[in-house]
């Protein structure tokens, strides 16, 4: 075990696991949010589609902006995890 | 010993990074992204006005696919988010729409595979273009009241204005430009980045256990469907959202 810690820690292999953990948690705790927000939306679109099958075009259209801002969050975590990465 | 314990997975870079094989030294240098923004372009010119020469009344064959996507284009996007009075931006949200399109399609191409809109250099060059233009008409039709107008939204009680002035300036002139170019930019590139690593699972496994690779290889066949799905609808929510901005810069209150 203890060769193993000292084997890690030679020529900033401990620096490289850690930027990789940090990496995965930014991603991680980015998409937490978004997914949740994501869910929402569409399952706000969905029952107002059910409700108002007429009013679908614009519903859609609708539901489709509104996922897109809400997945914006979601990209910048994905950005930043190469850069947090490199 | 674990079956796929050795896996490694190549450098980002390798993946994006394409050396020019002509005009090398030169700030004209072609590599596989420029060659197929090339290609690309010349397939829309061709298809649409190819389609578009004959008019025949009964349309058929290529003439139906292009007056369709024009219908689409104009009934969905112009005149429903922008306004009915918005004819004349038809021909640019068009272009957008295609061109996006089909750097997105190259994605599963067989032997190419590759979107060219996963390096930053074009939807960063589409996002400043749209910023630019929204800018401008917005400007240009509503004057300085189109600033005032989102720094100082109307109906905001008095003092929260120190909060919401700042975070509409920074989204009119920061987040959107830039969530523009990110969103096209990191789906593209997390696709390509899934189908490789799927791809290359698939290549290990059947090196060392054959009955394994059945699964990234199902996956992988999935994965191509949905990015099919995914390039469709990028082209369309940037679209859209162009729409939306220009509608906002022609329109007060929409």
């Amino acid at each position: 075990m203890s060769t193993l810690l000292l084997a890690a820690q030679q020529a900033g292999e401990l620096k490289d696991g850690l930027q990789s953990i940090g990496a995965g948690i930014v991603y991680g705790a980015a998409a937490i949010g978004p997914g949740i927000g994501i869910g929402l939306v569409v399952g706000n679109a969905i029952q107002a589609m059910a409700r108002q099958p007429e009013m679908q075009g614009t519903i859609r259209t609708t539901m489709f902006l509104g996922i897109a801002f809400t997945e914006a969050l979601a990209l910048f975590g994905f950005v930043l995890f190469f850069l947090a990465k490199s | 010993m674990p079956l796929l314990g050795a896996f490694e997975f190549p450098p980002i870079d390798e993946l994006f990074r394409w050396k020019r094989f002509l005009f090398d030294d030169t700030p004209f240098g072609i590599n596989k992204t420029v060659l197929l923004i090339l290609i690309s372009s010349l397939l829309i010119l061709v298809i649409f006005i190819g389609g578009s020469r004959k008019k025949a009344l009964h349309p058929g064959g290529v003439q139906n696919v292009v007056e369709m996507t024009y219908e689409f284009i104009d009934n969905g996007i112009t005149k429903d988010v922008v306004g009915h009075d918005a004819g004349r931006y038809t021909p640019f949200l068009g272009s957008l729409f295609l061109f996006i399109l089909f750097l997105n399609i190259w994605e599963v191409i067989p032997f190419i595979q590759f979107p060219p809109t996963a390096r930053m250099a074009v939807p960063g060059f589409l996002a400043i273009m749209v910023y630019l233009l929204y800018l401008v008409v917005g400007f240009k039709n509503q004057g300085l009241k189109y600033l005032t107008g989102h720094l100082f939204p109307p109906g905001v009680p008095l003092a929260l204005y120190i909060l919401v002035t700042p975070i509409e300036f920074v989204q009119l002139f920061l987040v959107r430009p830039f969530s523009l170019a990110v969103r096209l930019l990191a789906n593209m590139m997390a696709g390509h980045i899934l189908l490789t690593a799927l791809a290359l699972l698939t290549a290990y496994a059947l090196k060392n256990a054959p009955i394994i690779a059945i699964g990234p290889f199902l996956l992988n066949v999935g994965v191509t469907g949905f990015e099919i799905l995914v390039g469709f609808l990028q082209a369309y929510i940037f679209t859209l959202l162009t729409a939306v901005y220009l509608g906002d810069a022609l329109h007060p209150e929409h």
